[in-house]
C-alpha cells in the first residue's frame, strides 16, 4: 500500500515537473539567446488559461478550444514582443524588469476588468475527465495522466527541433553567443521573434493544459513564475535540456517532500507537530537544492554559455 | 492690493470648504469597506451588492433621512484599509462604518474606528478576538463566531459516528482556529492534521494520501481559490462518491460558478441558505438575483441585515446620532426582521441563532447553491460572550 502511495506520488511529481516544464522552456530560451528577463512571462501561462477557458465556453468543445487558445496565444506572445518587448532588449536588466513587472499588473486587472475576479471553470471531455483505478481504492485522475504524456510528447519535439533542425542550431548558437551569431549574417531579430512567440505558446499550453484542474484567475501565473526562474537557474539559462531535467526535480523534490517530510518528522516529534514543521520544511525543500546547485556548479547543470 | 484679494478668496474659499461637511451631515452617511480587488473580489462585491439592495430596498432611506453609501475597497491589506478608513473617519466624517470581509483587516480597523467613536458593523468577520474581553459597544457582527462555522463539522461528523476523519487547512491562524472547532465536538481519532502552505493550488499529493488513508470523511476550510481548486480535483480524484466531503468557507455561492458540478454532493456549515425558509428571505433572494445576476451568498445577506440593523437603529432614535450611547443601546436591541428570521445579540454585539448543515445542489434553471439539509445548533451564542463586561 505504501509503496503504491510512494508510486503515486512519483506520478504528481513526474506531473508537476512537466507543467513547469513548458513553462520554464519558453522562458530559458527567451533569457538565454536574447539575455532579456521576462517576468510577464507567467502571465502568458495566466492567458493561455483565460483562452481555453473563453474558446471552450464559445464553442462547447476543450479540443476545439485548445485549438483555438494556441494560435491565440501565439499570436498574443508576437503581439507584445513586437510593442513592447522589442524595445526592451538593449536596455539593461533593471529597466527590463520594471518594464514586464508593468505587464504584469496591466494583464491581470485586464483580465480581472474582462472576465470578473471571479474564478472561471473549464470542463474537460468526458472521457478523459474520470480516474482510473491504479490498485484497490487507489485513483488516479485521467487528465493528469494526459498531462504527463503531452508533456513528454512536447519535450521530445523541442528536443528534436533544438537539436536537429537548422533553426534549432541557431537557437543554440544564440543562446551561446549572439553578437557572433548576427555577424555571420543571420537575422537575430527575426530569431528572437520566432523564439519568443513559441516561449509564450508554450505557456500559454502549459496554462491551457491546468485550466481544467486549477481555477482560472487573474494572478495565476505569479507563482509558477518564481518556480520557472528556480527550474531555469538551476537547469542553466538557455538549455532546453538543462530545464527539462531541473523541472522534473523541483516537481519530484517538491512533491515528494511535502509527502516524505511529514512521515519521516513523525519519528522524532509528536504527529501534529511533525505534520506542521514537515509542511513547513517541504516548500523550502527546492530553493535548498538550487542553493547547492548554484554553490557547485554557478552556471547551473547545463550551461549553455561556455 | 492682488495680494490681499487673492487671500481673501483664498479665505471664503476656505470657508466654504469647511461649511459643507456640515450641512452634508443632514444625511446619513454609511461607509462600506470591503475587498473588492485581489482574491477575496467576489467576496466584497457580494457585500456590497447585498448593502446596497438593502437601502434600495428602504427608498434610500434611514429614519426620514437620506443615506449617502460611501463604498472603498480594502484590497484585502491592512495598510491599505487603515489609510482608507481614516478617509471615511475624517474626510467623509460617516456615522457608521460596514465591513470588513476578512478577519485580518478587521484587525486593522477595529481601533481607529471604536476609538473615533463610530460604529462598526462587520459583515463577516467574527473573530474570536473581540468577542471576549475586548468587546466593544461601538462593535457588531451581523455574521457569526467564526468558531461556530467549524464546530458545526465537528458535531455533525460526530453525531454521524464518524470514527476517523482527515483534516486539511491553510496553514495560518484562521486555519489553526478550523482545527480548534472541530475538535470542540467531535471526539474520534483525528488521523491527520494536514497544514498546507497559504495559496497552495494543486492539491493532487494530498489527495493521493488521503484515498490510500481512506479516513470516513474528509473536513476541510479552504477558502477562495484554493478551494476551487480543491473540489474540483477531490472530484477529479473519485474521492467524492467514496469518502464525504464536510468544509467550511469552501463551498458557497461565491465559489460555486467556478466549481460547478464537481461541488454537488458537497456539505458545509453556515448560519443562512438561499433556501431557508423565511418570507424576508425568499424576497431577498429574488430581488438579489434579478438585480445582480448572481445567487446571494451568506456575505450578500449579512450585509443586507447589517444595513437593515442601522436603519432599526436610526429609526429608534428618530435620526438624532448625536446621543451615541442611546445608538448603541438601539443597536444592541437588534429590533429588525432579519433575513435568516430569529436574531438577536448576545452582550458581546455578536449573534444568538441558529447554525444548519448545507449540502451543494444543482437549481432547475442550472445555477448552483447550497440547501439546508438539518439545523445542528438552535439559538447559538458563542463561548467568549462570558468574558464580555458589557451586559
Amino acid at each position: 500500500m505504501t509503496l503504491t502511495l510512494a508510486l503515486v506520488q512519483i506520478l504528481n511529481g513526474l506531473q508537476f515537473g512537466l507543467i513547469l516544464f513548458l513553462i520554464a522552456a519558453g522562458l530559458t530560451l527567451v533569457f538565454g539567446v536574447m539575455d532579456f528577463i521576462n517576468l510577464a512571462h507567467g502571465v502568458q501561462y495566466m492567458v493561455g488559461a483565460y483562452l481555453v477557458a473563453a474558446f471552450t465556453a464559445m464553442t462547447g468543445s476543450f479540443v476545439a478550444g485548445l485549438a483555438l487558445a494556441l494560435p491565440a496565444a501565439l499570436i498574443f506572445g508576437l503581439l507584445l514582443e513586437v510593442l513592447i518587448f522589442r524595445h526592451l532588449y538593449d536596455r539593461d536588466h533593471l529597466d527590463q524588469v520594471l518594464a514586464t513587472f508593468g505587464v504584469i499588473i496591466f494583464l491581470n486587472q485586464a483580465v480581472k476588468y474582462i472576465w470578473g475576479a471571479a474564478p472561471l471553470n473549464v470542463s474537460i471531455p468526458d472521457a478523459l475527465s474520470g480516474a482510473v483505478e491504479i490498485t484497490d481504492g487507489m485513483l488516479y485522475p485521467v487528465w493528469r495522466l494526459v498531462i504527463i504524456a503531452v508533456g513528454l510528447a512536447v519535450g521530445l519535439a523541442l528536443y528534436l527541433v533544438v537539436n536537429k533542425t537548422k533553426l534549432g542550431m541557431l537557437v543554440r548558437a544564440g543562446a551561446s553567443n549572439a553578437a557572433m551569431v548576427s555577424a555571420l549574417g543571420v537575422n537575430i531579430r527575426l530569431l528572437f521573434t520566432i523564439v519568443f512567440g513559441v516561449g509564450a505558446m508554450l505557456a500559454g499550453f502549459a496554462g491551457a493544459m491546468v485550466a481544467p484542474i486549477l481555477s482560472v484567475e487573474p494572478g495565476m501565473g505569479d507563482n509558477v513564475l518564481i518556480l520557472a526562474f528556480v527550474v531555469i537557474v538551476i537547469g542553466g539559462i538557455g538549455s532546453i535540456r538543462g530545464a527539462f531535467i531541473a523541472a522534473l526535480l523541483i516537481g519530484l523534490v517538491d512533491t515528494l517532500g511535502r509527502f516524505f517530510a511529514p512521515t519521516l518528522l513523525k519519528l522524532l516529534l509528536d504527529p501534529s507537530a511533525a505534520s506542521q514543521t514537515g509542511r513547513a520544511i517541504a516548500p523550502m525543500l527546492i530553493y535548498i537544492l538550487m542553493a547547492a546547485v548554484l554553490f557547485f556548479r554557478p552556471s547551473g547543470l547545463f550551461p549553455s554559455k561556455q | 492690493m492682488k495680494q490681499s484679494f487673492k487671500l481673501a478668496g483664498l479665505a471664503a474659499l476656505m470657508m466654504s470648504v469647511s461649511a459643507i461637511p456640515a450641512m452634508a451631515q443632514e444625511k446619513i452617511k454609511v461607509g462600506v469597506i470591503v475587498s473588492l480587488s485581489g482574491a477575496g473580489a467576489v467576496l466584497g462585491q457580494q457585500a456590497r451588492d447585498g448593502f446596497n439592495l438593502a437601502v434600495k430596498d428602504l427608498g434610500g432611506k434611514m429614519g426620514g433621512k437620506d443615506v449617502e453609501v460611501i463604498v472603498v475597497d480594502d484590497e484585502l491589506k491592512p495598510d491599505v484599509a487603515v489609510t482608507k478608513v481614516k478617509g471615511l473617519l475624517e474626510r467623509d466624517k460617516v456615522d457608521f462604518v460596514v465591513g470588513p470581509i476578512f478577519s485580518n483587516i478587521l484587525g486593522a480597523i477595529h481601533k481607529p474606528v471604536t476609538e473615533n467613536k463610530t460604529f462598526l458593523i462587520s459583515p463577516n468577520a467574527g473573530p474570536s478576538s473581540y468577542a471576549g474581553k475586548e468587546c466593544n459597544p461601538y462593535f457588531y457582527v451581523t455574521s457569526y463566531q467564526n468558531d461556530q462555522i467549524h464546530q458545526i463539522l465537528g458535531n455533525v461528523a460526530q453525531k454521524r459516528g464518524y470514527k476517523k476523519i482527515y483534516l486539511m487547512t491553510p496553514n495560518y491562524q484562521a486555519g489553526k482556529d478550523f482545527v480548534a472547532g472541530v475538535k470542540m465536538d467531535f471526539k474520534g481519532e483525528i488521523l491527520e492534521e494536514s497544514f498546507i502552505p497559504l495559496g497552495t493550488l494543486d492539491f493532487q499529493a494530498e489527495l493521493s494520501k488521503i484515498a490510500s488513508m481512506k479516513p470516513d470523511a474528509v473536513l476541510t476550510f479552504m477558502p477562495g481559490g484554493m478551494g476551487v481548486n480543491l473540489v474540483k480535483q477531490y472530484k477529479q480524484a473519485g474521492l467524492l462518491d467514496r469518502i464525504p466531503f464536510l468544509s467550511t468557507f469552501t463551498v458557497d455561492e461565491s465559489t460555486l460558478p467556478a466549481q460547478q458540478d464537481a461541488a454537488i454532493g458537497m456539505f458545509g456549515g453556515s448560519n443562512w441558505a438561499p433556501t431557508l425558509d423565511t418570507p424576508q428571505n425568499k424576497k431577498f433572494v429574488a430581488e438579489y438575483e434579478k438585480a445582480y445576476n448572481s445567487v446571494p451568498a451568506t456575505y450578500a445577506f449579512q450585509s443586507y441585515d447589517a444595513a437593515m440593523l442601522i436603519n432599526s437603529a436610526v429609526v429608534a432614535v428618530k435620526g438624532d446620532l448625536s446621543d451615541k450611547a442611546k445608538v448603541a443601546a438601539a443597536m444592541k436591541k437588534a429590533d429588525f426582521p432579519s433575513i435568516r428570521g430569529g436574531f438577536k445579540f448576545s452582550n458581546n454585539g455578536y449573534p444568538v441563532q441558529d447554525f444548519f448543515l448545507t449540502k451543494v445542489a444543482k437549481r432547475a434553471d442550472g445555477k448552483f447553491q447550497t440547501e439546508i439539509v438539518e439545523k445542528v445548533f438552535s439559538n447559538y451564542g458563542d463561548r467568549y460572550a462570558k468574558d464580555c463586561a458589557a451586559q
